[in-house]
């Protein structure tokens, strides 16, 4: 069956060929004689237009992977905070996430307050944690930042939080005092839209 | 000689074999409107968004009292290319008009603390309440009828926003002699149907079109538009066409815009391929 | 693998070890050395353009399925409220995975063309052949149901009605359609199996595009002569000279793609299929997609339901043997003046025959004039044609070809391929034959 392609197929015959070889010499030395001058602009111009092409063409497909717009329209969450007593909280879900929305008592913001410069492994002050004229208002994600657990209010030595996972615990800034967890709990982003109703997202 | 003779026969039998047949029945409509135009239908035509914002008014006026529009949210309203798009508010969610429109809905939801349901006003986030809560409901409110939803009606037509204009302004057309329309119905030359066995008149003749159970949505001035604009039938019928047409397509302008880009990169690319072709070819036999 | 002696020559030493534990390297180094005819045409250049077809198909069809949601009450959605508008550059993923299917076939059809014309399907290319068939035939299931994915009226009842057509069959087939549907109907279970299916199929094109093009390598390609490869100097590696020629068609092709996509997204479909599926409302006119037009008429032009699936079975098997219906020692109907023109009828009765399949059973060819009636249907009515239509296709193939192949007096065959052309001197192989090549 070789023998039909005759001479070509007989491998003494074949000019060994190295993959370097290949790609770099675009005509066949079979052939007339290559013209040296312009012949590798042209080639160069159109690789790199083809990979700014795949450029173009990658963006999208990575892009979709994103958040899609009816996603990010529930990211924000507007909650009227008229409901929430003093001294209790709610917790709700956004991003469907855990959060915390704790009405201080003054007395709770006097413990956060007194304890501003205690020794703490996330240094912060009681101002840091809330925002400026709504210091009642304590608005943290419910999320231990252990390793993920909700922890429950009213419990352990500082009036805070403790986590019945591994036993750390927040004080009523939520900050963290005892225990493995290594940062305070995350403030989320939010503002207050009035006195009563705050976006958080 | 008898071949062909023989063929002659056999063709003539078959010709005489029941003659013609009468027309068949079957449904029929008129040729689209042509006396209308919109700035979007041009191959790099955009949306006129003065237009949108007539045509939301319309529907939102006279149309969603029965159409429900499922696939769309409050905040496409306020998407680039939509009738509330401002460049301020890149996130549609915060369009203070967007928020507006939504709060005017009610929507079904839970009480987070008791677990009843409740309705709350809606958000951007939620989508465009329906006015029956089912179909059963819609058919039973509109005499058996389905009023059908409009978030792709123009995509689910032949002639898009054509279509629903011509068939909006044709709504309640005078029958022609000899067609008697049936209770609770409307002629309408673009419903696509069959009238021939509600016409007694000359067959040849017989009404293009059908009957439609929607009376006739519009009229002058059944809506004031706040930009000015005379709100005659025809304007009216005309923006809540391209209304429509946005809502099933709403990613067109970005669609046409970017199509320039990648036809502008294909030919360049296509160019610099050719050339690169002819240079490899170039002292080449073939 | 195949008769092409490998010329690779390992060059680092990391090479030299790769190759001889696994010698992906000069697999493909041998690829892009492989000898290929200098004279081939653009005809030549669909092969590379249905590669990038289903590349593209396989690629959006991922990213799509990401967000798709396969059940009865939520495909339409997912499709029309989350890809369609909330997806980012979600409405261009699907743009291109809806009209890539399109020009899957379209490419595919030109490519079928061109091996009929130039013979690329005679000895020793038959089990080329017989692949290219069976992707064509996965390529259509394929595209069936992923047609019905998007759950519109269309995908529905289209979905219904090719489905019932199993059960044609006498005894098996009623048991069959319930097999298939997973019901009583055409419902979610078959929803859910046609997605899986349609996620696994171009897995198994791609396979055997891999055997497609294993099975070219052994004998070499085809060329529009028809006559083999003789010498080296009859041919070129196919880096860089068919790479850089096959990369400018596909970027060609990608402007029509373009074209399509972002001007004329719905071109190509149904408008019914923006309605979404309602098992009780059956649309006016069901259509399949232009590409199974054809077999669609011939399905409809046979009165019985059996035969007329018989009939669409057989359109397909024709093709398959193909290679031992055509008698001719001639291989490219270059050479072969007058199956060249029995040939362009097939094709026109082919786009006739799809044209058919889109109309109403009793439409009519000529407007207004209402003939005698011939058996069943109006001698002037799309049945009518789509029969005649359907009996030359058929004749093309069992009738028409076997005899021309004894019968017909073909243009004398070059004795080689490639006869360099005196005008361009420099391009003048050591020792290619000098005769003036005779054309017909």
């Amino acid at each position: 069956m070789g023998a039909r392609y005759g001479a070509a197929s007989d491998p003494s015959n074949q000019k060994s060929i190295k993959v370097a070889d290949i790609l770099a010499h675009p005509t066949s030395p079979r052939d007339g004689p290559a013209d040296p001058g312009r012949r590798d602009f042209i080639h160069i111009a159109t690789t790199a237009v083809a990979v700014g092409g795949v450029a173009a063409v990658a963006w999208p497909l990575i892009d979709q992977l994103n958040p899609a717009a009816d996603t990010l329209a529930l990211a924000s969450l507007e909650y009227d905070i008229s409901k929430v007593a003093l001294g209790s909280e709610v917790t709700i879900s956004w991003r469907k996430q855990p959060v915390f929305i704790r009405h201080r008592t003054p007395k709770e913001i006097a413990m956060a307050k007194a304890d501003d410069h205690a020794p703490m492994k996330d240094p912060a002050t009681d101002a840091q944690r809330v925002k400026p004229g709504h210091e009642e208002w304590l608005i943290v994600l419910a999320s231990c930042t252990h390793l993920g657990c909700v922890p429950t209010f009213g419990q352990g030595d500082y009036g805070g939080w403790m986590c019945p996972c591994h036993g750390s615990q927040y004080d009523t800034a939520a900050r963290i005092r005892k225990g493995p967890a290594p940062l305070n709990l995350v403030l989320p982003e939010y503002t207050f839209l009035s006195d009563t109703k705050v976006k958080i997202g | 000689m008898l071949r062909k003779l023989f063929a002659a026969t056999a063709f003539a039998g078959v010709v005489a074999v029941l003659g013609a047949q009468p027309a068949l029945a079957s449904s029929s409509q008129a040729p689209l409107k042509e006396d209308v135009h919109w700035s979007f239908e041009s191959p790099l035509g955009m949306y006129d968004q003065a237009q949108l914002q007539r045509g939301y008014k319309v529907y939102k006026e006279v149309c969603s009292a029965c159409h429900s529009m499922n696939l769309v949210a409050f905040r496409n309203l306020g998407d680039p290319g939509g009738p509330f798009w401002n460049p301020k508010y890149p996130n549609p969610n915060d369009n203070p008009v967007v928020k507006t429109i939504a709060k005017d809905y009610q929507v079904n939801d839970i009480d987070p603390d008791s677990g009843d349901p409740i309705k709350r006003p809606a958000t951007s986030a939620d989508y465009f309440v329906a006015p029956f809560p089912n179909v059963p409901a819609a058919r039973a409110a509109n005499g058996g009828a389905l009023p059908p939803d409009m978030s792709l009606l123009a995509a689910a037509r032949e002639g898009g926003p054509r279509y629903i204009y011509s068939l909006v302004t044709g709504d309640g057309t005078d029958p022609p002699p000899g067609l008697t329309i049936p209770d609770g119905k409307y002629y309408d030359p673009w419903m696509s149907g069959d009238v021939s066995s509600y016409y007694k008149g000359d067959p040849h003749k017989i009404p293009v079109g059908g009957f439609i159970a929607m009376p006739p949505p519009l009229i002058d001035d059944r809506v004031t538009f706040d930009d000015g604009t005379k709100a005659t039938l025809k304007q009216e019928a005309t923006d809540v066409a391209a209304f429509l047409a946005w809502a099933s397509d709403p990613k067109m302008e970005e669609r046409k815009s970017l199509g320039v880009s990648v036809l502008i990169f294909l030919v360049i690319f296509s160019g610099l391929l050719y050339a690169s072709y002819r240079q490899i070819w170039r002292n080449v036999g073939h | 693998m195949s008769e092409h002696p490998s010329t690779y020559n390992p060059g680092s030493a990391f090479e030299r070890w790769l190759d001889t534990r696994l010698p992906i390297v000069r697999f493909g180094a041998d690829l892009m050395t492989f000898p290929t005819p200098r004279n081939l045409i653009y005809w030549y250049t669909f092969g590379g353009i249905l590669a990038f077809c289903l590349a593209v198909q396989i690629v959006t069809g991922i990213v799509l399925a990401m967000h798709y949601d396969a059940s009865g009450t939520g495909a339409f959605i997912s499709v029309q409220r989350g890809i369609m508008r909330d997806v980012n550059y979600g409405w261009l993923i699907r743009g291109l995975h809806a009209n890539g299917a399109s020009m899957f076939f379209i490419a595919v059809y030109l490519h079928i063309l061109r091996g009929l014309y130039y013979g690329s399907y005679k000895a020793p290319r038959e089990v080329l052949w017989l692949l290219g068939c069976v992707i064509y035939v996965l390529m259509m299931a394929t595209a069936f149901m992923g047609y019905v994915l998007p759950w519109g009226q269309m995908s529905f009842w289209g979905a219904k009605v090719i489905t019932s057509l199993l059960g044609a069959f006498p005894v098996i087939g009623k048991p069959l359609t319930t097999l298939l549907w997973g019901g009583f109907a055409v419902d979610d279970p078959t929803l859910n199996r046609f997605f899986s299916l349609h996620y696994l199929l171009p897995f198994v094109i791609a396979a055997v595009v891999a055997l497609h093009v294993w099975a070219l390598h052994v004998p070499g390609n085809n060329n529009p002569t028809g006559v083999n490869v003789k010498s080296n100097s009859d041919t070129l590696p196919f880096h860089p000279f068919y790479t850089v020629k096959d990369l400018f068609a596909i970027s060609v092709f990608m402007i029509l793609f373009a074209v399509f996509v972002f001007y004329l997204p719905d071109a190509m479909g149904k408008v019914d299929n923006n309605i979404a599926a309602d098992p009780l409302k059956t649309p006016a006119h069901i259509v399949p997609e232009w590409y199974l037009l054809p077999f669609y008429a011939i399905l409809r032009a046979v009165p019985d339901k059996l035969t007329g699936v018989l009939a669409l079975a057989g359109a397909l098997a024709v093709l398959f043997v193909l290679p031992w219906l055509d008698t001719s020692k001639v291989r490219s109907m270059r050479y072969r003046p007058t199956a060249r023109i029995y040939f362009f009828i097939w094709v026109f009765f082919s786009l006739v025959l799809g044209w058919c399949g889109s109309q109403e059973p009793d439409g009519q060819i000529v407007s207004g004039f209402a003939g005698p009636v011939f058996i069943d249907y109006d001698i002037n009515s799309v049945t009518w044609l789509s029969r005649i239509s359907a009996l030359y296709y058929f004749a093309y193939f069992l009738v028409i070809l076997p005899i021309l192949g004894m019968t017909e007096t073909t243009l004398p065959v070059p004795d080689s391929l490639y006869t360099p052309v005196l005008s361009h001197p420099a391009g003048l192989p050591v020792g290619a034959a000098a005769a003036p090549e005779t054309k017909g």
